[in-house]
Parts: structure tokens; C-alpha cells; sequence
């Protein structure tokens, strides 16, 4: 798994976007992960309190946004969110399927401190 | 004063921001790049060995090796007729577009037809991060099981074409290609897949004129550009 690389990568555009808005902490991070997305939470926090020691960012909370995986099919329009391994549609049995969310893996926000 | 930042940024931009660069450095060399991921012992390096052995009568070909810790497999892509170059990853799971910006220089881009990169062995990680190829090859093989496609979705979702590798071994493993082919058709609808075996070079053929015809089709494009 490849944790400690996203990790990083949320540290660094977090301290990015801080340093812009002169903010003095970061308090919080909004992540949004989709279902599809291979990342396990407790893993990316266990990294977190290491790495952000000592950063504006030394404390601050993550909240993980999980997003769950939703198809909709292409033959009979149906939306239907997957049940067990088979992604296929649960009415018409169509294999022309293709997700509308679930894939998600970005950054949304973060609450700073500011002298302002 | 506690203020709230809207960010709405990819965590793995940084990497996608390099492969572009990648991409552009590529493009600008007259290169064609496949990025082939597997779990290990699909063949990978087989079918690198097999595919320069096909065309380096009428390509340069040049071969980059992520691997854990060995060079056993760039020595095989090198004794094979291509140019091979090794990136250890001290046990990183994937390659990333960093690790190739520093490999390419390692390379005379502009005497090299086909580039391809063989990623770690790994159905989860390398699909997460691009490396600036242009096509990424997905290589299955029967002894890994039918049921792959649903328990690595991400992997089989992100790739332009699929190897079915060891199908020489169909008569001796219980492997449902229906099922198989069904799991990779909800994720990637009409993905062009080659069932082929490097041992008896069944389906090799095809394969190889894919390649060919991929890399005159990037040769026109490119052209049309400039």
C-alpha cells in the first residue's frame, strides 16, 4: 500500500494552501475518498500524527468523506449502489454499467487559525 | 480567527502534474510507451522478452525495470536485444511519474521507437499512479484465477488493453473465462484483450501487430501536431 505517499501528498498541498492564506495553524482536513479508491483511513492517520509533527498542520483532525460506489446502467438507467463483488445491473442484469461516483480521491478543505 | 479554505485538489496531483511532464518529454522524442502492470509472475517480463524479440529488427526498443530490489529482470529485457534500464525501488510497491523523470535521462530518447516501463508487480498500487505512458497494459494470466477483475476493480477500470497470459495452462486450471470476461466488462466495457501464452506463442501475433499498429498511430498523430 502506498499510504504514506498520499499522506505526504495531503501534508504538502495542505501546508501549501496554509502558507498562502497566512495561517498561523491548520486545524482540520477535509478528505473525500470514493469506494473505489484503495486507501485505508487508520493508516493514513497513523502516518498523519507522524509526518505533520511539527508542521503547521502538528494536531490537526482529519475527516475522511467516504464516498460510496453508485453505478447507473446503461441499458435501463437504473442507479443502483453494488452489493458484494458483482457490479452488474441488479434489474435488468446488464453488463453496460459504469460509475457515477466512487472514485473520488482529493482534498476538499481545510480550517485554519488566522491572525486575521 | 478560524477560517475555512476550499480546496477541492486530486492528493495525487503532484504525480499527475509530473507524468504530463513525462508525457510531453516523450512526445517530444518520437517515443511510444507501455506501461505494463501486473501480479507478479503474470509474465511480464515475459512478454517484454517475447515483444523485443518480435521487433527489434524494425524498432529501437528500450525497456524501464521497476523492481523491489533485483535486476534480474532488466538483465533478461537486455539479453533480449533492448536497452534496459533498472530502478530499484527500495520497496515501494509502484513506480511513479518521479521515478521515471529520473530513468529517462538514462536513456538517448531520440534513438528509441518503444519504451516500455515494467511496474512492480502489484494489482492494487500502480493503478493509482499514471507515469506519463501512453497506454497502459494490464497482464492477467489463468493461474492467478478467474475472479481477479472483481477483487482488483481499480486496476481493470484504468487500463487500455488486456494480456491473458498462460492460456496454454487453460486444459489444467479451473478458470471460468466467461466469469472473467464479465467482471472486465462492467469495468471497462469493449477493452481490447489479447488470450495468448508466452510459452507457445499462441496469440502472440496479434499482440505484436497491436503494438505496431498503436505506434504508427501515435507517429501520425504526432506528425499532425508538429
Amino acid at each position: 500500500m502506498h499510504e504514506l505517499t498520499v499522506t505526504e501528498n495531503i501534508l504538502e498541498i495542505a501546508l501549501c494552501h496554509a502558507a498562502s492564506a497566512q495561517a498561523r495553524r491548520i486545524t482540520s482536513l477535509y478528505l473525500v475518498i470514493g469506494q473505489l479508491s484503495s486507501i485505508i483511513d487508520d493508516s493514513v492517520q497513523f502516518y498523519w500524527d507522524i509526518i505533520s509533527k511539527g508542521t503547521l498542520a502538528d494536531g490537526a483532525c482529519l475527516h475522511f468523506q467516504r464516498i460510496p460506489l453508485e453505478m447507473v446502467c446503461q441499458a435501463c438507467d437504473h442507479r443502483y449502489s453494488p452489493h458484494g463483488e458483482d457490479f452488474a445491473c441488479p434489474d435488468c442484469g446488464s453488463t453496460k454499467v459504469k460509475p457515477l461516483a466512487g472514485e473520488e480521491f482529493y482534498l476538499e478543505a481545510i480550517d485554519v487559525e488566522t491572525d486575521g | 480567527m478560524v477560517k475555512r479554505i476550499p480546496i477541492v485538489e486530486n492528493i495525487l496531483g503532484a504525480n499527475e502534474r509530473l507524468a504530463v511532464k513525462n508525457r510531453a518529454a516523450l512526445d517530444a522524442a518520437g517515443v511510444f510507451s507501455l506501461n505494463f502492470m501486473a501480479s507478479p509472475g503474470a509474465g511480464k517480463t515475459s512478454l517484454i522478452e517475447i515483444t523485443i524479440r518480435n521487433l527489434s529488427e524494425q524498432l529501437h526498443l528500450a525497456v524501464i525495470d521497476g523492481d523491489i530490489a533485483t535486476s534480474l529482470d532488466a538483465d533478461r529485457a537486455a539479453a533480449a536485444g533492448a536497452i534496459a534500464v533498472q530502478i530499484n525501488t527500495g520497496g515501494e510497491c509502484h513506480l511513479d511519474a518521479a521515478m521515471i523523470q529520473a530513468a529517462l535521462p538514462k536513456l538517448n530518447l531520440r534513438m528509441i521507437d518503444l519504451l516500455i516501463v515494467e511496474n512492480v508487480g502489484n494489482l492494487v498500487c500502480p493503478a493509482s499512479f499514471q507515469l506519463g505512458t501512453h497506454k497502459s497494459i494490464l497482464i492477467a494470466s489463468i493461474p492467478e484465477g478467474d475472479d481477479k477483475p472483481y477483487k482488483y476493480p481499480g486496476m481493470y477500470r484504468g487500463v487500455d488493453a488486456l494480456v491473458i497470459n498462460k492460456i496454454d495452462l487453460l486444459p489444467y486450471v479451473n478458470f471460468d473465462m466467461d466469469y472473467f470476461q464479465r467482471g472486465v466488462e462492467i469495468l471497462n466495457p469493449d477493452l481490447v484483450t489479447f488470450p495468448l501464452s508466452c510459452s507457445s506463442g499462441e496469440g502472440i501475433e496479434a499482440w505484436v501487430n497491436w503494438v505496431t499498429t498503436a505506434i504508427e498511430q501515435q507517429r501520425s498523430f504526432v506528425d499532425y501536431r508538429s
